[in-house]
């Protein structure tokens, strides 16, 4: 490998390498604005002049000069320093000086750089540019004139997100960032601008005024808006989680957060449900937690088990999970199912449900197949990752179900099963066969349905004869839309002998053979047909579940609990408590357990980590936290089940993106977002 | 310069005439088809010479003919000044303002403008005229000048340039070149220099013996 001679200390670096890279790699960090490793190199800012022999008697940009073997880079001369001072006495001149009411202040790099090479006052008298504000949507607040001309946004959404809509109009002094005709990004990863921002010209807009980072203490956690479990950081204040920011984790989100995950948790102070209820006369009454619990006691004396139902919601932690399996699988209950979407999938081998190429190997692979699948809603970080390998030209990517608009240009073979049974005959078919690595995506759209098993079959089968599944690669992926259900279905929340799943404890519910009908912060399933059953609903928010139900048990969101959740890929990951629920609400697993009690039928942990104990005993998956299992050998052959198909085409079950969940739904700024994204626009004057 | 915006008031829609597609075409036949963008300045030429202007639908038209998204056409569009993002009259009048043809007395040409069209950078009331300040139009020799729609009135004076401004008025179209008299940049009264005629007609030119690298018999074979 080629050296380079940093301050004097010789460093080795990979061919290829930036000068600002082997500096850094030398340990010295360089000053910048508009570089950002995960996007192109664009140059303008100027911040990251250095010193390079050989090379022209004048400071460089470290940023666009690739480095050179024998090359000496010097970073802190005189000469580099007065030439930084200078550059950022240039983009202080039209910087306007409010930090104090500008929200990036105390975490603006203009103004930690400032410290370092800024002058104690202006020479500059004459007057400053001002630019007008610009609108960018819902979670963009824009203040131009603190704008400095990095690009990074313009970058972040033409090269990452795929929706070429902002643009740096104009010249010289009256550049200006904006989008044409000020109309909102529609970008899914639209927040992340304003992460990149290094100045406050772009800030988070639902966010806007109600924090200053210092007062914020910050507790790093999981995301559970979709299945990648993105690594963030929910920063609260007393009892409200202000904000949530993306962490770093090169597996899971690289360093982007989607909206979704970023602006719902203003939901998490809406709609809650903070104490018990109890229905009486056919209205909800507030109740005591004793009331409650005796409430369902009576109800459940001498019903048998098989009349008995408990459905899993999308985000329940693992541990709740496993506490309401132990308590009802102690009765007899065999009527389990945490997939309320109806996904026939979870029985057999572990790989058979997983995500087995990784977040991150997905990129390795050179043609993929979508399957019922529409990655932009259900896991934008993943669709990133896919235009990612298609703009490199790495990959090919082919498509059976809609024909949405994926960012990226793929080749659309057909809408349902007949293009999945004919998949060999069709033009992808010579790519796939092509493939070094090829990789499958089959979606909750194309299991969720009755016959999805068969599908499943059918999918494994195309699989198989594309050879997804060989030595040192495992292509098959199942990309789920729940961030609870990997642990789920670990733990073995499904249907036990004989025993009923969600469609058909519905179905059982309306026509009077379940009695009771235990539900999980589950809200997805169709209240209206539960006819008489006896629901209880136990969850943090007041949704549709809450509305159907006859006794209310107050929860915990997932910022509210520790907890293990499995990502779709089988990553166990642990997520923290940020804030305490709200009012008398408990965690989950704590509800469990004080309702056992009252059942008679105690579970055998009177705290977290007894029950953790007993978790990881039964089942050592969760042993490893933040770990993916190498994949082991799937068989292909043994998945899914012969059967009729129906020809209706594939559809994602996520219809709106920014309503996926309680939490979601109950948030203001995924409401506006959504209402941005409808068709359906109010035609009266307001 | 001040910041460039398109016009609030737009038409409704905009269309390629036949013979503007068929030069656009001509245009991105040249570049490679993934690189279609290229040709985004010669086609926004193509559709100011159409339209007079650039409006918002022709940005998008241009956009949607080569396969970019709107802001990049309207990057290029603000960029360049010389792109109109307001509709202009029929004679547009771009006098230069940088320093020779200031110091040979653009400021008085400019306020012939003033007098005979109105504000700069917006159309007269008749439709007729429209007239901006310009930076450097490289014909410096002949300052003060200006051009007028295609071509460069050069020499001018305050006089000279109100009696041409009449004449586009009147529907006339005046001869473009210089007003002072002088042929091209020659100096004025005719050329000082090289005036003999023996120059021309050969006879003081040097015999020559020998082309440089011409091929010789052995060469040549």
């Amino acid at each position: 490998m080629p050296k380079a001679k940093v301050n004097g200390v010789e460093v080795e670096f990979e061919p290829g390498m930036t000068v600002l890279q082997v500096a850094e790699l030398a340990g010295n960090e360089i000053p910048r604005f508009c570089y950002h490793e995960r996007l192109s190199i664009a140059g303008n800012c100027r911040m990251c002049l250095v010193e390079v022999k050989p090379g022209p008697p004048k400071p460089q940009a470290s940023c666009a000069l690739p480095a050179a073997e024998g090359q000496e880079i010097f970073t802190d001369t005189p000469l580099v320093k007065k030439a930084r001072e200078g550059v950022m006495e240039f983009l202080l001149i039209n910087h306007p000086l409010d930090c104090p009411i500008c929200d990036q202040g105390g975490e603006c790099d203009l103004q930690d750089q400032a410290v370092g090479y800024g002058r104690d006052a202006s020479r500059y008298a004459e007057n400053k540019r001002a630019v007008e504000e610009k609108n960018m949507g819902p979670t963009i607040k824009t203040f131009m004139t603190r704008c400095i001309q990095c690009t990074r946004c313009v970058r972040f959404v033409t090269e990452v997100a795929g929706v070429p809509e902002i643009g740096l109009t104009g010249r010289g002094e009256d550049v200006e960032i904006g989008t044409y005709l000020e109309q909102a990004v529609t970008s899914e990863l639209s927040g992340n601008v304003n992460d990149l921002c290094p100045v406050g010209a772009l800030t988070h807009r639902p966010w806007s005024f109600n924090y200053r980072p210092w007062e914020l203490r910050k507790t790093e956690t999981v995301d559970v808006m979709d299945a990648l479990g993105s690594n963030i950081r929910a920063d609260y204040r007393g009892p409200e989680v202000m904000r949530v920011l993306p962490r770093v984790n090169d597996a899971v989100n690289e360093e982007w957060l989607s909206d979704r995950s970023r602006y719902a948790v203003d939901g998490l102070m809406r709609q809650r449900l903070d104490r018990p209820y109890v229905r009486v006369g056919g209205k909800l009454k507030p109740a005591s937690w004793a009331e409650a619990f005796d409430t369902i006691a009576q109800r459940m004396q001498g019903v048998a088990a098989e009349r008995v139902g408990v459905i899993a919601g999308d985000l329940q932690d693992a541990e709740s999970m496993k506490a309401a399996l132990d308590l009802f699988g102690s009765m007899g209950v065999t009527n389990l199912d945490c997939r309320q979407d109806g996904a026939q999938i979870g029985v057999g081998q572990r790989e058979g449900y997983l995500f087995n190429s990784t977040l991150a190997g997905i990129e390795d692979a050179d043609a993929v197949l979508l399957i019922g699948t529409d990655p932009r809603k259900e896991a934008p970080l993943l669709n990133a990752r896919l235009r990612k390998i298609w703009l490199a030209g790495k990959a090919q990517i082919g498509v059976i179900g809609e024909q949405a608009d994926l960012s990226y240009d793929y080749a659309w073979l057909g809408e349902g099963v007949k293009a999945l049974k004919d998949i060999k005959k069709s033009a992808f078919a010579e790519v796939l066969k092509n493939a070094q690595r090829p990789a499958v995506i089959i979606g909750m759209g194309a299991l969720a349905r009755a016959d999805g098993a068969a599908v499943l079959k059918l999918a494994a089968d195309a699989a198989k004869a594309f050879g997804v599944v060989k030595d040192g690669w495992n292509g098959f992926n199942v990309l789920h839309t729940a961030a609870g259900r990997v642990a789920g279905l670990d733990l073995g929340f499904v249907p036990g002998e004989g025993g009923l799943d969600v469609p058909g404890m519905v179905e059982a519910a309306g026509k009077g053979a379940l009695d009771v009908l235990f539900l999980m912060g589950a809200d997805e399933i169709d209240m209206s047909r539960l006819g008489r059953a006896f629901v209880v609903y136990m969850g943090s928010h007041g949704d549709a579940g809450a509305q159907r139900a006859d006794v209310i048990l107050p929860g915990a969101a997932y910022t509210e609990k520790p907890g293990f959740y499995v990502n779709t890929e089988g990553r166990v990951q642990l997520a923290e408590r940020v804030v305490f629920a709200k009012g008398e609400a408990k965690e989950d697993w704590a509800v469990l357990r004080a309702l056992s009690e009252r059942l008679g039928r105690t579970l055998p942990y009177d705290t977290l980590a007894d029950l953790r104990a007993r978790l990881l005993a039964e089942h050592p998956t969760f042993g490893r936290v933040d770990y993916v299992a190498p994949s082991a050998a799937l068989d292909l052959a043994k998945l899914g089940a012969k059967g009729e198909v129906s020809d209706l085409p594939f559809v994602s079950l996520i219809r709106d993106p920014y309503l996926t969940n309680p939490i979601a739904r109950a948030s203001v700024t995924m409401a506006e977002l959504s209402a941005l994204r409808s068709p359906v626009r109010a035609l009266a004057a307001e | 310069m001040s910041v460039r915006r398109l016009a609030k008031e737009q038409p409704a829609s905009f269309a390629f005439t036949p013979e503007t597609l068929e030069k656009a075409n001509w245009w991105i036949a040249k570049y490679p088809e993934s690189r279609r963008q290229s040709a985004v300045i010669p086609i926004l030429w193509l559709v100011q010479k159409q339209e007079g202007w650039c409006s918002e639908p022709s940005l998008r038209a241009i956009a949607e003919l080569l396969g970019m998204p709107y802001i990049r056409v309207l990057e290029v569009a603000t960029f360049y000044t010389m792109f109109q993002l307001e509709p202009v009259g029929k004679v547009l009048v771009q006098v230069c303002g940088t320093t020779p043809c200031m110091l040979r007395g653009a400021g008085d040409l400019i306020k012939v403008c003033k007098d005979k069209i109105g504000a700069k950078d917006h159309m007269s009331a008749d439709g007729w005229f429209t007239w901006q300040e310009v930076e450097c139009l490289g014909a410096c020799v002949n300052a003060p000048m200006a051009q007028i729609n295609d071509y460069y009135y050069e020499d001018l004076t305050p006089e000279s340039l109100a009696e041409i401004l009449d004449k586009f008025r009147a529907g006339e179209k005046p001869y473009p070149g210089s007003y002072a008299g002088r042929h091209s940049s020659e100096p004025q009264g005719g050329a000082l220099t090289l005036t003999d005629s023996k120059l021309y007609d050969g006879s003081a030119a040097k015999k020559i013996k020998k082309l440089p690298n011409a091929p010789t018999p052995e060469t040549a074979t």
